[in-house]
């Protein structure tokens, strides 16, 4: 009844091809824009915007990074953490030996850093594919891990190997506050989602779903299969780089190697897997899901009577519940929460008729 | 009933149950505790956040602090930065009213991550017997607390006792000491002064990372049986300790020359590794064990009244029981200290850093505190956050932790002007102006 795209008409083609069709989207996304850029920073506390709202988008724009090169590429990956740790450590030494430099430019050209990187690594995704070419990124979570262990240089020689972040001042405007670190984050967040939205709807987002769905087809019709594949790993490589710098300066202001270590490779591969392989909001929808509702168990405990359960079998219990939520998901919508999303939707779209 | 009507009636019964929950407590200082009991390093968040919730309690059961009594809340971090971040945030507000005095997070990657916070938010970070070595400085780092050992202070006081055992410190040169370091940012610390003692005294020294969490280390000792050097000094953590016990037995280097640090010297580091453990030394800022007054008396009050936080009571009086206990003794005596100078009443976080600050423990206080023995004498400074630097050494003898040695101390002469310099290269990077440390009071 109020999701019909009644009485909209498209008047000219570029109308037509618009992500948001229905000027019920496009009001809608215009609002969360507004309440996430102006009401969040001005209404938040330091435990939503640094705890919770932060890493959420980071892991969202890791997220996206893997879904680019698994989801719309095809190419499975494991060394996500790695190229994230390229993209923080890369960030970091430049700030840190280029003086002068922007701090946008920074992060941009860390996540250039990581781009190369990952296109390196992903040189043999050329011969092999599927579950063999999660092994070899594998190897670039290990190589990198070692990699930046072992030469001091990337740590600035430091005695511990712990970078500690510089201070963020963009224009001349200082954003270490929270709500300034906020900002920061959701405006690289959103600028590279919609990059990415752009990226998936042109030409080279469909040779990549072209070479997913059957590579040795989309060979025959023409479609440079080197080219795209190692695109997908140095864009992917870019969106995991900026994402690390984001963490290690906007997040924690900290990083040492073992914080990109492999559970954060499986963490981001979970991330896509129950948001939804092969879609944008599933990205969101995944962190949303591993990130944030452990900490909701958590504070919900938290609730409880303190003494009523030990506080070492809270935690247990916690992540049984939360292997368990998982398990339904995946039972209740194999492909991911995006498209549970999608069908409520579609459902919307009907309201009040069922079908 | 409209729709409307019982929305806004569960709405009224939610805000009252709100209200309900969050009673003005009045007269409670708050202590947030990002403690661990699951994952690789539960043995040690257990033993040390159980010990120090014991004594929390023990004071609460004679008066509290004056009158104003302690109160504490838990928050899982399973020893993983981000959790830990995100219990700080949680946290740091204080709980029902009661404002928080000091963080306690008892973990390297958490404290490095919630330094800059702590230091924002002005709430004390303490990092007892570890922690970023330059934050000894308190002019640089004014929230922040090493409190008693360091981790230069710690390699420095082993390298004294091996002097010691060699006849002198003169007798060093020509010895060969192989370090076994547990690879992260608190293995790697103290890499570069330990360099710079061999340099001065004249041992070759041998730097071995074992990859976390170390359950395998079989290359790393048959380069040291390779290498047969006098001495190995084991820095290592969790399960990477009855481990490299464990392998040493294998390659045949004999116990009594491994020389466990302050995170290898407890029973769940030694016990696991069962006979190849027996004769393993290693160094300790505490003695265990239970005939204290103040382990006393939390026995009598708190353990026997049925309150006592382990689960099970046989930890009663282990190295990191006493660790927290440790930890209570000096968390409080600091909150006492500032109530001296602000007033019997819950403080904020910037009064309990004057307090930590101004500490100061001489024998007739601990004996009064009924830790002598227990705690070494300490004195904290503006720019001395360290206070002590001094460390025991004791041995496994198959069962429990035998003292071996009296009070070795660091050569703090030497390492002061290392930490200096590392402090005002932070200060630096970071903008920080350094305080005056004549200026303060």
């Amino acid at each position: 009844m109020f999701y019909r795209e009644a009485g909209q008409f498209n008047t000219r083609y570029a109308e037509g091809r618009r992500v948001f069709t229905l000027r019920q989207d496009r009001h809608g996304l215009a609002a969360l824009l507004a309440v996430a850029f102006v009401v969040v920073p001005w209404v938040g506390n330091d435990y939503w915007l640094s705890a919770i709202l932060i890493p959420f988008l980071v892991l969202s724009l890791a997220g996206l990074g893997l879904n680019l090169l698994t989801g719309y590429a095809g190419q499975l990956s494991l060394g996500s953490a790695a190229f994230m740790a390229v993209g923080a450590f890369a960030t970091y030494n430049l700030e840190v030996r280029v003086s002068g430099l922007p701090l946008l430019i920074s992060i941009a050209l860390g996540g250039l850093a990581a781009a190369l990187v990952s296109a390196l690594f992903g040189l043999p995704s050329l011969r092999i594919k599927g579950f063999y070419l999660l092994v070899s990124t594998l190897a670039a979570q290990f190589f990198v891990g070692w990699a930046l262990t072992r030469f001091g240089w990337f740590s600035n020689d430091s005695a511990s190997g712990v970078i500690s972040a510089p201070r963020l001042d963009i224009f001349g405007v200082n954003l270490d506050a929270p709500a300034g670190r906020y900002l920061l984050t959701l405006t690289v967040v959103v600028a590279l989602f919609w990059l990415g939205k752009n990226l998936v709807r042109s030409e080279l987002g469909r040779q990549w779903m072209a070479v997913r769905d059957m590579d040795t087809a989309a060979a025959v019709i023409g479609i440079p299969l080197a080219k795209t594949k190692l695109l997908a790993f140095a864009l992917s490589g870019f969106y995991l780089g900026v994402a690390g710098a984001l963490w290690a300066f906007a997040y924690l202001g900290t990083v040492e190697p073992h914080g990109f270590d492999l559970n954060r490779s499986f963490q981001i591969l979970f991330i896509i897997i129950i948001g939804g392989l092969g879609s944008l909001l599933g990205n969101f929808l995944g962190a949303a899901f591993i990130v944030l509702f452990p900490i909701l168990l958590s504070n919900l405990v938290s609730l409880l009577p303190s003494g009523l359960i030990d506080a070492g079998q809270v935690e247990n219990l916690q992540k049984m519940f939360f292997g368990a939520l998982i398990i339904l998901f995946l039972i209740k919508e194999p492909e991911g929460l995006a498209r549970l999303w999608q069908r409520f939707r579609e459902r919307a779209r009907l309201w009040p008729l069922r079908y | 009933m409209s729709k409307r009507s019982i929305a806004s009636r569960l709405a009224l019964a939610l805000t009252l149950t709100a209200a309900a929950f969050s009673v003005q407590a009045g007269n409670e200082q708050y202590f947030p505790l990002q403690s661990y009991r699951v994952g690789p390093y539960a043995a040690g968040g257990t033993g040390f956040f159980g010990g120090f919730i014991d004594y929390l309690k023990y004071v609460n059961a004679n008066g509290g602090v004056n009158g104003v009594k302690l109160t504490w809340s838990e928050c899982e971090t399973e020893y993983v930065v981000e959790k830990g971040v995100e219990c700080y945030e949680r946290l740091k507000k204080g709980l029902n009213g009661a404002p928080a005095a000091a963080t306690n997070p008892l973990s390297v990657g958490i404290a490095y991550a919630t330094l800059d916070r702590s230091t924002n938010d002005k709430l004390p970070l303490i990092t007892i017997n570890h922690g970023r070595t330059d934050s000894t400085d308190g002019s640089v780092f004014p929230y922040v607390f090493p409190l008693q050992l360091n981790p230069y202070s710690e390699v420095s006081a082993i390298i004294n006792y091996i002097g010691q055992r060699a006849g002198g410190l003169d007798k060093l040169k020509g010895l060969k000491i192989v370090t076994l370091y547990h690879g992260s940012p608190y293995g790697k610390e103290t890499n570069e002064v330990l360099q710079t003692l061999a340099d001065k005294y004249g041992f070759a020294l041998t730097l071995l990372e074992v990859p976390h969490p170390g359950n395998e280390q079989q290359s790393q000792w048959l380069n040291i049986r390779r290498e047969k050097p006098d001495w190995v000094i084991l820095r290592g953590w969790g399960v990477m300790n009855p481990v490299a016990l464990k392998t040493a037995q294998k390659v045949g280097f004999p116990a009594d020359h491994i020389i466990g640090n302050i995170w290898s010297n407890s029973e769940d580091d030694a016990a696991p590794a069962g006979a190849a453990a027996k004769g393993f030394i290693a160094i300790t800022t505490h003695p265990s064990g239970t005939d204290f007054p103040v382990l006393q008396g939390i026995k009598k009050d708190v353990v026997d009244a049925g309150h006592g936080d382990l689960a099970d009571p046989k930890r009663f009086g282990t190295v990191y029981y006493n660790l927290g206990v440790v930890n209570g003794i000096l968390n409080v005596e600091a909150v006492r200290i500032a109530q001296q100078k602000f007033g019997q009443q819950p403080l904020t976080g910037e009064q309990v850093r004057w307090g930590f600050e101004n500490l100061r423990l001489d024998d007739a206080r601990l004996k009064e505190l009924g830790a002598l023995g227990l705690v070494q004498p300490l004195q904290l400074s503006c720019s001395d956050h360290e206070g002590g630097g001094a460390v025991r050494f004791q041995q496994w003898d198959g069962t429990q932790w035998k003292l071996i040695s009296d009070w070795v101390q660091a050569d703090r002469a030497l390492l002061r002007p290392i930490i200096e310099a590392s402090s005002h290269q932070y200060a630096r990077e970071k903008g920080i102006t350094p305080r005056d440390c004549s200026k303060e009071s």
